[in-house]
């Protein structure tokens, strides 16, 4: 029903390291049983330090997105300091808390938000992950690791298996893409990475460093990684 | 029964414009000049928190000096400003000229309709592709804007820091180089009898608006970044060899690429 209305966003993971987090989303957007679009991104700096993905609405969802990172912008403009990654946090469930109407019509969106945490006290804990309800709930995860959107289930479960603590960046990433492919793999609204048209998930990482985006090359060779190990062990 | 006194509007603006010049004179000067990689800010500031200099938008910076409360409240008009267009249009639809002349028009108002004009100068500045696209503009109490080309000094001894930026920029001059003549220029006015002060790193606020990075181009330069930058211009004597009269300020503004450091330029008639 609602699904048909307009584009949806699906699937991003993240996982958080001792030296940051990774943040990654496959490339699909669904209206129903189409693919509405191949190559749309979903995973995005929120600010220097922190990174946030898309479910749901894709509309509503870039717009959220777009506002979020003009509201922290200029806040740090005006007031000469960044937010608290806390406080980054807080206004976006806030935000999606004021979505709350248009969500219970059907043009929900969720957001995952993560970042490197420049107050950090313990060197272990610089990367964390929140998550949000549509209800504006807001929720950190402890566990190092979360997925939203349809596929993420399938994601999660991936990571369950394979994520284990002092993960290196490089390493949280392939395990990221590798998530995104079960994901594929099993939910037909998660795009898998397009070999023919060379369309791979996007892949961002928030260190000290701030945020980069992984090259296309990089994500590519990530994903081939995959594809070479699936293709010895397809599994059913 | 009480007496009226009449006073011309001449005689008011003028009023106005004398108290607003003096409060500006009062505070310690800001210079702002473009370079090869963008445009530097230099201000003779001893806060680290109260900022003479700072960001509006991607390619923009905002230099004031005179009240503190009333820049910082032009300043915070200017990022709202900015933001909001950003937001509602395009980044790339955020311009120089436009916050200046909203600035202009602020500026004006303030000066003709309220008691008190606001005391404060300030410089808008947009770096561009080349530093032939840099934009520079100075707006005063009086809500005046002017664009300048490439350099200009503001607050305290303005009109002589000025000079020496006049006689020594260059567009193709490196950081290094800028800060060196811009540190040259605050410290030669203000010193016992005339003769030139030494400024510390940490008596100067220094930002820039830097051409090649991507996105937000403002950077602040503090720390061992800033140190290590003024100390080579520390090793040999700062400001010794200047001159002790400039020569005649040039009514017209010279086309800022062909100078020499300490030559007359051989383009301006009028020296002595």
């Amino acid at each position: 029903m609602n699904a048909d209305l307009a584009p949806h966003a699906t699937t991003i993971v993240a996982i958080s390291t001792n030296e940051g987090v990774v943040m990654a989303g496959d490339r699909r957007a669904t209206m129903g049983n189409l693919i509405a679009s191949r190559d749309i991104e979903k995973v995005h700096p929120a600010d220097p330090y922190s990174l946030i993905g898309i479910a749901g609405t894709a509309g509503v969802g870039i717009e959220l997105m777009r506002l979020f990172q003009v509201e922290l912008q200029h806040y740090e403009k005006i007031e000469g300091a960044m937010l608290s990654l806390d406080g980054k946090a807080n206004r976006l469930a806030t935000m999606i808390r004021q979505n709350l109407g248009a969500a219970m019509q059907g043009l929900a969106v969720i957001p995952l938000f993560a970042g490197f945490d420049l107050d950090a006290k313990t060197p272990g804990k610089v990367g964390r992950i929140f998550s949000f309800d549509i209800a504006g709930g807001l929720y950190e995860e402890h566990g190092g690791y979360d997925a939203i959107g349809s596929g993420s289930l399938f994601a999660k479960s991936s990571l369950k298996k394979r994520y284990k603590q002092g993960l290196g960046i490089a390493e949280a990433a392939q395990l990221a893409v590798e998530a995104l492919f079960d994901a594929a793999d099993d939910d037909t609204a998660t795009g898998g990475p397009d070999v023919i048209r060379k369309i791979f998930p996007v892949v961002m990482t928030a260190t000290a460093e701030g945020t980069q985006r992984l090259t296309d090359d990089e994500t590519a060779a990530m994903a081939q990684t995959v594809i070479a190990a699936r293709a010895l062990q397809p599994g059913a | 029964m009480a007496m009226q006194f009449y006073a011309s509007p001449e005689q008011i603006m003028r009023d106005r414009s004398e108290y607003a010049r003096k409060g500006i004179a009062r505070g310690r000067s800001v210079v702002v000049l473009t370079y090869a990689g963008g445009v530097l800010f230099v201000a003779e500031n001893l806060s680290t928190t109260l900022h003479k200099v700072s960001e509006i938008y991607d390619k923009i910076g905002f230099a004031a000096v005179g009240r503190y409360n009333e820049f910082e409240n032009l300043r915070n008009a200017g990022v709202r400003m900015a933001d909001l267009r950003g937001y509602s249009y395009d980044r790339r639809d955020v311009t120089g000229r436009a916050l200046a002349s909203a600035y202009a028009q602020t500026l004006g108002s303030i000066f003709s309709e309220q008691g008190k004009p606001y005391e404060v100068e300030i410089c808008v500045a947009e770096v561009g592709a080349a530093p032939e696209h840099d934009e520079l503009y100075r707006l005063t109490y009086d809500g005046s804007v002017q664009d300048e080309p490439g350099f200009m000094a503001m607050g305290g001894q303005a009109e002589a820091i000025g000079n020496i930026l006049r006689a020594e920029h260059s567009e193709s001059h490196t950081l290094g180089e800028a800060l060196k003549l811009a540190t040259k220029a605050l410290s030669n006015v203000g010193g016992e009898g005339g003769a030139a002060r030494t400024l510390a790193p940490e008596q100067l606020e220094v930002a820039v608006l830097e051409r090649a990075r991507p996105g937000r181009k403002f950077r602040r330069v503090t720390g061992a970044a800033l140190a290590a930058l003024v100390t080579p211009a520390k090793a040999d004597p700062p400001a010794a060899e200047t001159p002790k009269a400039d020569p005649p300020k040039p009514g017209v503004s010279k086309p800022a690429a062909t100078t020499k450091p300490d030559v007359p330029k051989p383009e301006t008639p009028s020296a002595e």
